[in-house]
Parts: structure tokens; sequence; C-alpha cells
């Protein structure tokens, strides 16, 4: 699991919750942190436009924890940087 | 079975004059203005350049960060507002009194203000996305479930959404829940947040909207300003709010509402004339018993002498001995806490013995011919008192209030 991006999806949860970076590591699970549904899709929007990617709504209802969200985004990351995607847009 | 007596045992206000009760007795006394040039929004690019804005607010006075960033500020206001009238009333989160209470709440424009914003990422900005805290923050019922959310209120609670006229129709509607038995307590009231650039630039097109300030019933009259503000009551049996001890602030004794069914934004004498005396009617007093009517007053062209032949309609040769004037001079139109803030200012001031003025009046004009108390607050006091609220919609609504009680 790449560092800086764990980070990075660590960095969004602790604006988006109001809470300490310090306190969030990739073993945290939503119900630990307080995160609720509402929360999840107010972390999802962060992670959207802070790696610019889309999060499949299907993803978005099974992530329960800070690990499956950097895995999730990694894998997202990583199909955006392969040229043929098609999640990397024409323009 | 006589119907229960309806006691107002808490009040509450945030608006361009005050912060709180207190401040707005006070800011009412003096005649103060809350009309200022905008600040939330560049102003340079509307026709007109005040309002009346809430200055020197700060979410992180009254709410934790995460929380602040889940509510639009038009909620934030109703918020503050309730905690202030329930804490009057003595009322705490989660007291056995709120379970089955009632919250009634009026906004005209909900949280458009963030629907704005997002809606300039969206089409300005060409973001792929928005917020999903838009849909949640914008509900015109945000308020109200805030309120219910925080203090653990599970009777009916929903919003009133009847443009100007939505925070009086909501108190009305509370009113006559309490009065009825439905409920055993109630929260009512209204909030507006109405800085947006969307929102001003569409009030602009209106061309209603002073380019310089709100000078009710006044011959060179301009239009109206707007303005936000939360204002929030408690209501409840007068006999429980004796029998837990708290002061009675005043009663609610009438509530009268009807429809124009003439034009969507043309007023008429009619309409206001029937809402006047159905409340009279609701509260089994006859007109000659009002001593005050806290006016919808605009300052617009069209609403300050339809008002006056409304209220001439019904007072007939007594309305030459009716005390009128118009808050929104001070604190603004502030759409759908319009009603709640009136009701609020007025009980304020009656109970502490004195008429708020119509502030900026400089010249009589005849279409406008009541006593509008210009310019400065008059000591005296009234046993009964009214607070209008005329919609776009032809939407009329007015309140009955009785003083004396305690």
């Amino acid at each position: 699991m790449p560092d800086e991006l764990a980070q990075k999806v660590i960095q969004c949860i602790a604006e988006t919750q109001h809470l300490e970076p310090e306190k969030i590591t990739v073993d945290s699970t939503f119900e630990e942190l307080g995160i609720d549904s509402l929360d999840g899709i107010n972390i999802l929007f962060a992670l959207e436009t802070e790696f610019d990617i889309s999060i499949p709504d299907d993803a978005a209802q099974s992530i329960r924890t800070v690990r499956e969200m950097v895995e999730g985004v990694a894998k997202l990351v990583a199909e955006k940087d392969t040229p043929e995607s098609p999640a990397q847009g024409s323009d | 079975m006589s119907p229960r007596r309806v006691a107002v045992t808490g009040l509450g206000a945030i608006c361009a004059i005050a912060h709180d009760c207190g401040e707005l007795r006070e800011a009412l006394r003096d005649g103060r203005s809350g009309i200022r040039p905008i600040e939330l929004v560049d102003r340079t690019r509307l026709r007109f350049p005040n309002g009346a804005e809430v200055t020197g607010y700060r979410p992180e006075d009254h709410f934790e960060p995460k929380e602040a960033s889940m509510v639009d500020r038009f909620a934030q206001f109703a918020v503050i507002a309730a905690r202030e009238a329930l804490g009057q009333a003595g009322i705490e989160p989660s007291s056995d009194l709120l379970r089955k209470a009632t919250i009634v709440s009026g906004s005209c424009i909900g949280g458009q203000t963030t629907e704005d914003e997002g809606f300039v990422d969206l089409y300005l900005k060409g973001r792929p996305r928005i917020s999903p805290m838009i849909i949640p923050k914008t509900m015109a019922n945000a308020g109200a479930s805030r309120i219910s959310l925080e203090y653990g209120v599970r009777g009916p609670v929903y919003t009133v959404a009847t443009a100007c006229s939505s925070s009086n129709h909501a108190i009305g509607q509370a009113f006559w829940s309490v009065r009825q038995g439905t409920a055993e307590l109630a929260i009512a009231g209204g909030s507006e947040a109405t800085f947006s650039m969307g929102i001003l630039k569409a009030w602009e097109a209106m061309r209603v909207v002073s380019p310089e300030t709100c000078r009710p019933f006044s011959k060179d009259r301009s239009g109206l300003i707007l303005g936000e503000a939360g204002a929030m009551m408690v209501l409840e049996p007068l006999e429980a709010a004796k029998a837990r001890g708290v002061p009675v602030l005043a009663e609610i004794t009438g509530f009268g509402c009807s429809s124009d069914a003439h034009h969507l934004t043309q007023p008429t004498v009619e309409g206001p004339a029937m809402a006047i005396e159905m409340a009279l009617a609701d509260a089994g007093v006859e007109s000659g018993q009002i001593g005050y009517i806290n006016a919808h007053g605009t300052g617009t062209a069209a609403n300050d002498p339809t008002e006056t032949a409304a209220i001439r309609q019904v007072f007939g040769s007594g309305a030459d001995r009716l005390v009128v004037s118009s808050t929104k001079s001070m604190h603004g139109h502030t759409l759908g806490a319009a009603g709640a803030l009136e009701a609020v200012s007025t009980i304020l001031a009656i109970r502490a013995g004195f008429f708020p003025p119509t502030i900026n009046y400089s010249a009589p004009d005849p279409r406008c011919d009541l006593d509008v108390v210009p310019n400065e607050a008059r000591p005296g006091t009234a046993e009964n008192a009214m607070s209008n609220s005329f919609a776009f919609g032809g939407l009329n609504a007015a309140l009955v209030l009785h003083f004396g009680a305690d």
C-alpha cells in the first residue's frame, strides 16, 4: 500500500470529519472513527475531488475501513493512470 | 369545554440589529438600523448596495466545526433562536416535555445559499461533482430537523413555505396545535439566510428592492431591504406554564390566514383584510380591542397603501386610534423569518412598554395615513396586538397576541 496515498486519504478523512490526522490509521474502522453513512459520502466526495477519480456507488456502499478506502482509491488512481483506461476521459 | 389558552414562554432571535432578544428589545427601543452595505457578496454587481445582514456572526461560536459544516446558515439561525427560546422557557434538551412536542418552522428559500455555491462549482467552474451536503443543507426543513435532533423532539416536526408569510403561518399552525390539544409544547418560528448572489440577482429582477433604504409608509419609500434572521418562540398551554412556574410573556389568542386568489405578486385589499378579520374572530376580540399592529410594511410601492386600505376596511374609524409600525425599517425584510421576527419584536416591545418605531420615515403619504410611530419609539402599551404577514402568491397571515395573563 503506497504510504503517500494512504496519508492523503487520511488527510481527506481528517479534514472532512474535523478529526486529528494522528488519530487515524489505515487499520481504523469507520465505526471507531464515528463515521456514519452521511459522513462516508462526504469523505468520498473529498476523495473524488482530491484524486480526480469517480467512485462507483456499489464500492461506496461496501467500504467500512480506512484500509478498504485506501485500496479502492489506489485501484481507481492506477486505472486513471493507464492510458487506455475509459476512466481517463477524452479531454 | 372552553379551548385551551396558549402562552408564549420563550423567545429567541438573531437578526441584523441583535444577536439575542435582550439586544433586540433595546435596538427596537432605540430605533437602530441594521441596514448597511452588503458584505456577504460582491455588492458592486447589484443595483442595490444595502442589506440587513447579521454582522459579527461566527458559526464556531455556536456550533462544533463539523456540525457547522453540515448546517446551512439559515438553519444555524433557526437553531440559535430555538436555543434562546427554550432556555428562557426553562426547557433542557431531552426534557420529557419535548418528547411529544411539535416544531413548526417557516422558511421561504431554505438553504439556497448552499445550493447557489454548489451550482457555481457545477456550472461556472465546470466541476464534475458537487458536495453531497447540498441536499441535506438546502432542504427547507433543515432548521426544524436540526432543532429536533439537538433537543430530542419526536412529535410533529415540519416546515411551512409560504414565502414572506412562512413563519407567521408556522406560528399559527403551532398555536392551533397547542390550543386544540394536539401538542403540549411547540417550538415555532422561522429563519432565512438571504445573501447569495443568485438570490440577490433574482430579487433585483423583481424591481422591488430599494436602492437606498427601507422607508415603510413614507411618501418617498423606494422598496424593501432584504434581511436575514432566525426567530423562534415556545408555546404551551397557559395552565401548564403556570404550573411550571415560568413567566408568561404573552398569549397567542388568534390566527387567521387567507389567499387572494388574484395574482402572483399584486396584492389585494380583500385578502389581507380577510386574514385580519379571521384572526380577530379566532381570538374572540373586537377590532376596537387591538391597540398595536406590527405591519407587514415592506416599504414597497404596492404593499403599504394596500395594507393601509386593508386595515382601514377592517378597523373602520377605529383605524385612526391604532398604533401601527413596521420594524422592517430596522431589521429588513427577512422573508420566511419575517412573521416570527416581527411577532417576537412585538412581544418584546409591548412587554417593555413601548411601541417600536417605523424608522427612515420622512414624509406622509395620504394613501398610508395611519399612525406609524415615525422614527422614534413611543411609550405605551396594548392589551391586544397583531402581527401581519403578506406573501407573494397572495398568501396572507395574521396573529393576535394578548398581554396581561401573568
